[in-house]
């Protein structure tokens, strides 16, 4: 294949810095853990200044596209790139023989091609890339490139991918011993079993009194953040890079980047660009090789921005799930036994597949007791779109099986689906199907007494109506004829950071020194903050750890170590916990400056407002007389405690290190004609251990509610014969202010004693009890059984 | 082609336009505003909200050429020298900002409700802001902030 020559851009290019690049955050906000303060970057984003990895620019940069593949599974004979290169204005167009280093990439397993070589498996690989210097030029050379592909039948049912049965009858068990079958072709070599996750606990056949069967559905869900992926790539001259990004984890980026260009990690180096949500779609690379080899190629700066059609292709999915539950109690409504089949669709590439099923098998029944159970969740390859981490992570889908059939089981006893769920809630001390014993407070009865405790909304006046207030609103489809009111209750729990035996990490380097008299903290970490607000996390344990009022955010990036994933809830207590160590050993070098300076004991001294102080307040000197000329720097990993490989055969084991407890009430208005709903209400009640921000806090379980609710009601990737059919907000729907309801939020705090500060991870638990508590609501309103999401209106209609 | 446009204020001149470039790709990448943001480009999301002539529009909607002769005003020109607009403080106030990608879009939007409604009531500041995608809070807090800015600028 031709290529252009090239190009060499001086060593003093490396010492260019994009327009955008990000700042080190300052404010003169005030206040320690405890308290909530403003975040240190709000009034760059409300003044418009704040960049965005969408936003970097720089002078003489190109813009590079990416060509993707139109077929679910395809072979590629050939590819002709001429016609695309000969285009003016074109600078470089690749394909996969251009890959400088292994042309494979991939978070658990490395089974992704950087460009398709030889073969397509989803709509939307990424083919070929092309560099020009301006982005209409570039998206007009990449239509030129002629890929000749040979068409093969897509693989898009998992249980078919499998060589398993599809589920026709409520007895038809699919054997566990079933032997993977080898009529589906093989999307990957070794074939199309990602994971396969077994729970044996108790006797599989002890007998209950009563029995209640049910087989679900969850649709596929996107992430929908509002900034796309985007970042500029600017070479260094020297044959590295420095690439400005949006992501959620800087250093697994950088480790599958340095894979995928056969370079060190000091030659690329990773700067953290505005990232404008996250939920997931981040954790896996997006454009970070292409632009890099663009920009390495070219030897110029590359920015690459995906539009909104190809952001759908751009990033991985939350899973589909197919699930099948069998739940048996005594007559008096304490389960004996859960049997459950799950599968997730994994799509064509394994991302974060096996850890879906993870969680999706460990924490498949909910957060309840039971003696006996047995859990299948596999995860598979298909020709679907490639699905991996979504908050709620496997947890999310399992949820709407297990409440809708507590909700089952209440009504066959006769029974209030508060009380059934209470009966056989967790507590602390409770043994989880995978055998982990719940070593903190689990209170999972108090979250469902409480939302049942909760004043209930106002009923609709027949006399003044408000459009706005019914299904269908001012589209004047009803003015409450036949319009009933449901509600609807959920609960959860899921776990916090990574688990099954993962070293799971975060680092932070804290440094101080006086400043005008003042102490001055810069605090660094990798951890990407993505919206939900670390960055002012961080600056409050600084103050509260060594007492002082001005704490600097620097830039994220890859000079120091690992920030680990802004993910699985986690960064608050892993990166927050690697703080407070720093700020501990910070403070342990100023009290032995200090001790220099004075003779008072110091053992039991602490650093409150700018002070050395003895236990009962009397201030000794101030931080800053103590550091003098001084600059102290600390840096410090935080390493959870450790968890275990669950049993390949029985799937016990001490997998998890916190588990974080949510509970929903949705008050729901159907227009049982139209299948129109309202959601009136959508309240929740939450464990988060110690709140160390309640603002931010409130602010994730609000947002997270509302994925939740979306992913019941409206959001689905439809996808047939391997192909998305809705990739754009005009087809795909996220909810709006006049979707989302107003949201009532109780905050417990329940401090777990092995976390720092007993706090628990906030940010997904709400995103999994949500749904199932509109669901539930929605089937109470109509009477239905709904047993897939998202409901549409013709569910309800029967149409 | 050439651009002649007032843009906060100030008269922008840009030439080598093409044709099928949105306002919002003029605004972002020929002018030095990325203020207004790029999340849909579909007109689905209201990221990009700018007045055009006083009037509120989705600047990816807007080819560049249609603003020839016009009035742009971006979230650029919300905050004065006196500091931030009521609408801006409010938003940080309320905790409405967490990403913040939706931000610029809503505070043009909100901005332009308080201007033509002094105290809306929870539905019609609803509606005016239907047009505009959060993804991250849930949209409780917007609603708090932007109640919060009615009643601080009805007060003034």
């Amino acid at each position: 294949m031709t290529t252009p020559t090239q190009a060499t851009t001086p060593a003093a290019a490396r010492t260019r810095t994009p327009i955008g690049a990000p700042g080190r955050l300052e404010n003169d906000a005030k206040g320690g853990v405890g308290t909530s303060p403003q975040r240190p970057d709000g009034a760059l984003k409300v003044t418009g200044e704040f960049a965005y990895s969408s936003d970097l620019w720089m002078d003489n940069m190109l813009w590079g596209v990416t060509l993707r593949s139109p077929h679910p599974f395809a072979r590629i004979r050939a590819v002709d790139i001429a016609a695309a290169l000969a285009t003016p204005g074109v600078v470089a167009v690749l394909t996969a023989a251009d890959v400088p280093g292994r042309n494979v990439f991939g978070l658990e397993l490395s089974d992704q091609p950087v460009l398709a070589d030889d073969v397509v498996r989803y709509q939307g690989e990424a083919v070929a890339l092309v560099a020009a210097d301006h982005p209409e030029i570039a998206r007009q050379a990449a239509k030129k490139i002629r890929v000749d592909y040979q068409v093969w039948e897509p693989i898009t049912d998992a249980r078919a991918a499998l060589g398993h049965p599809t589920w026709n009858r409520l007895h038809d068990h699919p054997a566990e011993d079933v032997e993977l079958s080898r009529s589906a072709a093989a999307i990957h070599p070794k074939g199309n079993l990602v994971r396969h996750l077994k729970i044996r606990k108790g006797d599989p056949d002890e007998a209950a009194d009563v029995v209640v069967r049910g087989e679900y559905s969850v649709g596929m869900q996107d992430q929908a953040f509002l900034g796309p992926e985007s970042g500029l790539a600017v070479p260094d001259g020297e044959g590295g890079v420095d690439l400005y990004v949006a992501t959620q984890w800087l250093h697994v980026d950088q480790r599958q980047i340095c894979t995928a260009l056969g370079l060190t990690p000091d030659q690329v180096r990773l700067t953290l660009a505005g990232v404008g949500g996250a939920f997931g779609g981040r954790e896996d690379l997006s454009m970070h090789v292409h632009g890099c080899m663009l920009a390495l190629h070219t030897g110029k700066p590359v920015k690459m921005v995906y539009n909104r059609e190809e952001s759908f292709f751009g990033h991985v999915h939350r899973h589909p799930a197919e699930m099948r539950y069998e739940h048996g109690a005594t007559r008096d409504g304490t389960l004996v036994f859960v049997n459950c089949d799950i599968y997730f669709d994994g799509g064509a590439y394994a991302s974060s597949t096996p850890a879906v099923v993870g969680n999706g098998g460990t924490m498949g029944i909910g957060p309840y007791v039971v003696p006996n159970v047995r859990i299948d969740a596999y995860g598979v390859y298909t020709n679907n779109p490639p699905c991996g981490a979504m908050r709620g992570f496997g947890s999310v889908q399992t949820a709407f099986a297990y409440e809708a059939q507590m909700d089952l089981l209440a009504a066959e006893l006769g029974m209030d689906p508060i009380d059934l769920r209470v009966r056989n809630a967790m507590a602390e001390g409770s043994v989880t199907p995978h055998g982990q014993t719940i070593d903190s407070p689990a209170p999972v009865a108090e979250l469902l007494q409480r939302l049942r405790e909760m004043p209930l909304p106002a009923e609709p006046d027949g006399a003044d109506i408000d459009l706005r207030s019914l299904p269908g609103g001012v589209a004047n489809s009803t003015h409450g004829e036949g319009v009933k009111r449901g509600v609807g209750y959920a609960v959860t729990y899921k776990n916090v950071a990574f688990s099954e035996g993962f070293d799971d990490y975060s680092t932070a380097r804290v440094q101080i020194e006086a400043h005008q008299g003042n102490p001055l903290v810069v605090v660094h970490t990798a951890a990407a903050e993505v919206g939900q607000g670390l960055v002012t996390i961080e600056q409050q344990i600084c103050r509260t750890e060594l007492g002082v009022e001005n704490v600097i955010v620097h830039p994220k990036n890859t000079d120091v170590g690992s920030g680990g994933s802004t993910s699985a809830s986690r960064q608050t207590y892993m990166t927050g916990g690697a703080v407070k160590l720093a700020c501990e050993a910070v403070r342990d070098r100023i009290l032995t400056l200090a001790r220099d300076r004075t003779d008072a004991p110091l053992d039991d001294a602490a650093l409150v407002d700018g002070n050395i102080v003895t236990p009962s307040g009397a201030v000794l000197m101030s931080i800053a007389d103590a550091i003098g000329e001084a600059v102290i720097e600390e840096t410090r990993e935080h390493h959870h405690r450790p968890t275990e490989e669950i049993d390949p055969e029985t799937g016990q084991g001490f997998a998890h290190v916190q588990y974080s407890f949510s509970a929903h009430r949705a008050v729901v208005d159907v227009d049982t004609e139209l299948g129109l709903l309202k959601v009136v209400e959508l309240a929740c009640v939450q464990d988060v251990g110690k709140a160390l921000n309640a603002d931010a806090v409130v602010g994730q379980i609000q947002g997270g509610s509302a994925q939740g609710m979306g992913l019941a009601i409206m959001e689905e990737i439809v996808v047939k014969d391997g192909k998305i059919r809705n990739p754009s907000f005009t087809d795909y729907l996220i909810p709006t202010i006049l979707d989302t309801p107003p949201m009532p939020i109780q905050v417990l705090e329940y401090a777990d004693p092995h976390a720092p500060y007993g706090l628990r991870g906030v940010g997904e638990a709400p995103t999994i009890s949500s749904g199932p508590a509109v669901a539930a609501a929605i089937r109470q309103a109509t009477g239905l059984p709904l047993t897939r999401v998202p409901i549409r209106p013709e569910h309800i209609t029967g149409t | 082609m050439r651009i002649t446009t007032t843009v906060n204020g100030q008269q922008r001149v840009v030439d080598d336009v093409w044709e099928g470039e949105s306002l919002l790709y003029v605004l972002r990448e020929r002018m030095g505003l990325p203020g207004s943001k790029n999340a849909c480009e579909q007109g689905e999301c209201g990221s990009c909200t700018v007045y055009l002539d006083g009037v509120t529009a989705c600047a990816c909607l807007v080819a560049g050429g249609q603003a020839e002769g016009r009035e742009v005003v971006t979230v650029e020109a919300l905050a004065d020298a006196d500091g931030l607009h009521p609408v801006q403080e409010a938003f940080l106030e309320c905790g409405a900002v967490q990403c913040g990608f939706c931000t610029p879009g809503l505070l043009v939007q909100t901005h332009d409700l308080l201007a033509r409604t002094g105290r809306p009531s929870d539905p019609e500041i609803r509606e005016a802001l239907a047009g505009n995608l959060c993804r991250c809070t849930g949209y409780e807090k917007i609603l708090d902030a932007v109640r919060l800015a009615s009643e601080r600028m009805a007060s003034r």
